[in-house]
């Protein structure tokens, strides 16, 4: 009676076997590391040493910082990417001439690799070869034209704006997505309503792109936490941890100290954390599911 | 053509039972009406009998041969859909040939067969158009010559009309009867509207909640239906339901005689009166009636009464001028009074 | 009227924001070295210079790792849509017992940062003569890019009216090949978003590169630009040069396919 009833394991094999190949069970293995001293080059270690590592975690001031930061690193960027893409959204929902060629060219910055912008950024951010420290002293935002990145109170603001300008045109396009598929007629029958734009925008709009939204911004969370792209980049992390996040710590434990053990360690605290982020969202969706 | 035969057939999703156990003869060459209210299981039970989803239990046999295991496309029937599901990216021809080419037909064969379709559904002239140039009507019949192009043992129909306006509803209605004529095709056809299971069916199955409430032709269930749920679904405008009660001398509600019929005593019944078989007489010469309320169709007028306190709606093709308050007689024939029993639904007979 | 304008204001200041940095990696690049740091703020150099551009296509192993990178960005590409279409697909149109599962995989596999899983890779592919070459990071990028593309794809998928594939498998046709023959045809601006989606992220890929690939004639155009900055100690003007080079296909791609992206991500985006 079960016929056809393998079809579907046909047709995501393909997808489970390679993520499970070359994500999943190098992950395990990765955590496992995180039980282990494991330093690169160094052919004596590799012992179980239980929860050592974690021990240590407690007690690395390093890795509270790291901790704070990215928290700090991840609700700004997201925030600020989310804000400015709904606003372009909103913008570009309307009919305005040449609209088809801003959108794509507006969306360019989503194809620039996460480095480069770095790269690019740090530079705009160098008052010896970029523009803006001068720019920023003119319009009176800055007592001196220094590289912001130098300074540990405002350093995390210089791969927070490069994240945020990579970032913006993924929001944009998936909620202008969202956007372009509520029917027209509900608006129209708000503003028979006598409802106006805010109101609309309030009452109709917001509720109906939640569920998206709620999505989007988690996904989204959880894969800027884990960028630690730009920071290594712009930064390394510096000065003094003040822009080092937990993934790019890991990033310098395990390619400059070489310290995979520790490394790891740290990386499964990292993803248990966001595992605890994903599910609390997903039982807030399912709760607003079933309220709505 | 073939016959189908259906017995025992079950099927839940999840937890929900959808269909509970359904027994149906079809004939060959015969024109089946599924009807019901949304939810009912009629499309589902079309859907088993095409294969495309899995049966729970039971057993369905096409010409005498079990298709439980056997894949749609192995059926042999062609389905016409209600959104019609034609291929957007393929011109009618394209959309009339794939069942054929699928088959690996010669392709003489199979421009032949599709000219000839074409022709009898007036589609000759748009065979080269994609299907969002056509009009709704248009691709209404495209759907159906993708299904007639290719002789299947039987066809299924779901719900094909939904999309259509009443006037196009009412036109094809009439091709699709008089292509059945021709074709002396075994056809199911899924509907909720029930002009268009009494103008088209052989026989109609009414259904509800997954069971088969009457089997029988559009006259038996018109005259003779089996329950409450039957009388009410049937019939337009929708029977008349009263609440009254048996006793020695006839049935009485509020007071008033209603047919005068020695018989059983005891309790409280429901009365059908359908709207079509009462009649307005003298205040004095019929039962005291209040009217409430006209509504007038141009042939006829549907009078709103208030007959001992509860409503009755009257269609009659009598236009005398009536206004609300106005005091009429209502006439009642004692056999249009149906008996249901209030507890189940289920029609006393035996009167 | 002049919400009108407001508007055309904003979306000015959006543009600008969003070209800024572009036009100036433009601009390091046709600027002479000699005046990069002296001109360093100012908005185009004093004297226009393509000797930077001409330097990395004729002294640098440059137009090789554009070529891996085209190599494995397009096979990537082309490999993960196929797989992804099919999970999508999958997830589309069937009910089937582990469904929550493959999908909370999908999920998990983007939560955790990919440093993690490099030395493990590494350990995994090594024995298989898989590091060091194309065809391992082609397989490596494959796997890392699938979730999201299936997750694209599905929405692409959505789209389309279920019966339609039940249309061609009551006119004879298997499911398998309803989908080639009806579904697919439908899902082409679907195909190219995804496709070109996968095309960018491969292209803009770092960790990988570098850590599994060490030769030059397997590097891939992310490392060869990092390698600007050991070998000649920053030579901004020749990075930006092919960096700008390195931006033009992707760039190009991801012009030609955003409008896709917006219209297959509408029909599934309400409906979550």
């Amino acid at each position: 009676m079960r016929r056809g009833a393998w079809e579907p394991y046909f047709y995501v094999a393909p997808s489970v076997l390679l993520i499970a190949a070359i994500m999943v069970a190098p992950l395990i293995t990765g955590l496992s590391y995180a039980f282990h001293d494991i330093i690169l080059l160094d052919p004596l270690s590799g012992d179980f040493v239980g929860f050592d590592h974690f021990r240590d975690m407690a007690e690395d001031d390093s890795f509270w910082t790291a901790l704070a930061n990215t928290a700090v690193w991840t609700s700004v960027s997201v925030a600020l990417q989310f804000g400015l893409g709904l606003a372009l959204a909103l913008l570009l929902n309307h009919p305005l001439p040449g609209r088809r060629l801003v959108q794509a060219l507006i969306f360019l910055p989503w194809a620039v690799p996460g480095f480069l912008s770095g790269l690019t950024w740090a530079w705009l951010f160098n008052p010896v070869i970029g523009p803006l420290p001068h720019w920023l002293k003119a319009a009176g935002l800055m007592a001196e034209a220094s590289n912001i990145l130098s300074d540990p109170h405002v350093a995390l603001w210089g791969p927070i704006v490069a994240n945020v300008w990579w970032g913006i045109p993924f929001f944009a396009i998936t909620l202008l997505a969202a956007l372009q598929s509520i029917p027209k007629d509900i608006y129209e029958a708000a503003s028979i309503d006598g409802a106006g734009p805010w109101r609309q925008f309030c009452r109709i709009t917001l509720p109906l792109l939640a569920p998206t939204i709620l999505l989007t911004v988690m996904l989204r969370t959880v894969w800027v936490a884990n960028f630690a792209e730009l920071i290594v980049v712009m930064t390394k992390g510096g000065p003094a941890d003040a822009t080092q996040i937990l993934a790019s710590y890991i990033f310098s434990l395990a390619f400059q100290r070489l310290d995979f053990g520790y490394a790891s360690a740290v990386a499964a605290v990292l993803l248990l954390l966001l595992l605890g982020y994903a599910a609390a969202v997903m039982a807030l969706r399912r709760a607003m599911a079933e309220r709505g | 053509m073939a016959a189908i035969s259906l017995s025992g057939v079950h099927k839940n999703y999840g937890a929900v039972p959808v269909l509970k156990g359904i027994d149906l003869e079809i004939a060959d060459g015969e024109f089946v009406v599924l009807v019901g209210p949304s939810g009912c299981g009629k499309s589902t039970l079309l859907r088993l009998i095409a294969g495309l989803e899995e049966i729970g239990g039971g057993l369905i046999r096409i010409d005498g041969r079990l298709v439980n295991d056997i894949a749609p496309k192995d059926r042999d029937l062609a389905m016409v859909f209600q959104s019609y599901a034609l291929y957007p990216h393929m011109t009618v021809r394209a959309n009339m040939s794939f069942a054929l080419k699928q088959r690996r037909l010669a392709p003489g064969l199979i421009d032949r067969a599709v000219e000839e379709a074409a022709a009898k559904l007036g589609l000759s002239e748009l065979l080269d158009r994609k299907p969002r140039a056509l009009s709704g009507g248009q691709r209404q019949r495209v759907a159906m010559g993708r299904a007639i192009v290719r002789q299947p043992k039987a066809f299924l129909f779901d719900e094909p009309l939904s999309n259509l306006d009443a006037r196009l509803r009412e036109q094809m209605r009439y091709e699709i009867r008089k292509l059945h004529g021709e074709l002396g095709a075994t056809s199911v056809y899924v509907t909720h509207d029930q002009i268009e299971a009494m103008t088209m069916a052989d026989r109609i199955v009414a259904l509800k909640d997954g069971v088969i409430q009457q089997i029988g032709a559009p006259a038996e269930l018109y005259d003779d239906p089996a329950n409450l749920f039957v009388a009410g679904f049937i019939g337009s405008p929708a029977m008349n339901f009263l609440d009254a009660e048996l006793t020695a001398d006839g049935v009485m509600a509020g007071g008033l005689m209603l047919a005068r019929r020695p018989g059983p005593l005891g309790g409280k019944v429901t009365v059908g009166l359908r709207p079509e078989r009462m009649a307005i007489v003298a205040a004095d010469s019929g039962l005291p009636a209040r009217v409430d309320l006209v509504e007038p169709t141009g042939l006829a007028q549907l009078v709103h009464l208030d007959l001992a306190g509860q409503r009755v709606k009257l269609f009659t093709t009598d236009r005398r001028a009536l206004t609300p308050g106005d005091l009429v007689g209502l006439a009642i024939r004692p056999d249009d009074v149906l008996l249901f029993d209030p507890a189940g639904g289920k029609r006393l007979s035996g009167w | 009227m002049m919400l009108r304008v407001l508007r055309i204001l904003a979306l000015a200041a959006f543009l600008l924001f969003a070209l800024f940095p572009l036009f100036w990696l433009l601009k390091v690049s046709v600027t002479p070295t000699d005046l990069l740091y002296g001109e360093g703020v100012r908005l185009w150099p004093s004297r226009m210079t393509l000797d930077h551009y001409v330097s990395v296509l004729r002294h640098t192993q440059f137009p090789l790792f554009f070529r891996n990178s085209l190599i494995v960005s397009a096979a990537t590409a082309i490999l993960s849509t196929v797989a992804a279409s099919a999970a999508g697909y999958a997830f589309s149109r069937f009910r089937f017992r582990g469904k929550a599962w493959v999908a909370g995989l999908l999920l998990v596999s983007q939560m955790f940062p990919l440093v993690i899983i490099v030395a493990p890779i590494f350990r995994l592919l090594a024995p298989l003569g898989l590091t060091n070459s194309l065809i391992g990071l082609i397989v490596v990028y494959t796997a890392v890019n699938v979730p999201f593309a299936a997750f694209l794809m599905q929405s692409f998928f959505e789209a389309i009216p279920k019966d339609l594939e039940e249309a061609a498998m009551m006119d004879g046709a298997t499911r398998f090949q309803a989908l080639r023959q009806v579904i697919l045809p439908l899902t082409l601006p679907g195909l190219a978003a995804t496709g070109g989606f996968v095309f960018s992220a491969a292209w803009s890929e770092l960790l990988f590169a570098l850590m599994l690939n060490s030769s030059a004639s397997v590097s891939t155009f992310p490392s060869g630009l990092l390698g600007f900055i050991s070998k000649f100690s920053v030579d901004f003007g020749q990075m930006m040069a092919a960096a700008f080079l390195a931006l033009l296909p992707v760039c190009a791609f991801f012009f030609l396919i955003q409008r896709h992206l917006v219209q297959g991500l509408t029909a599934g985006a309400v409906k979550g």
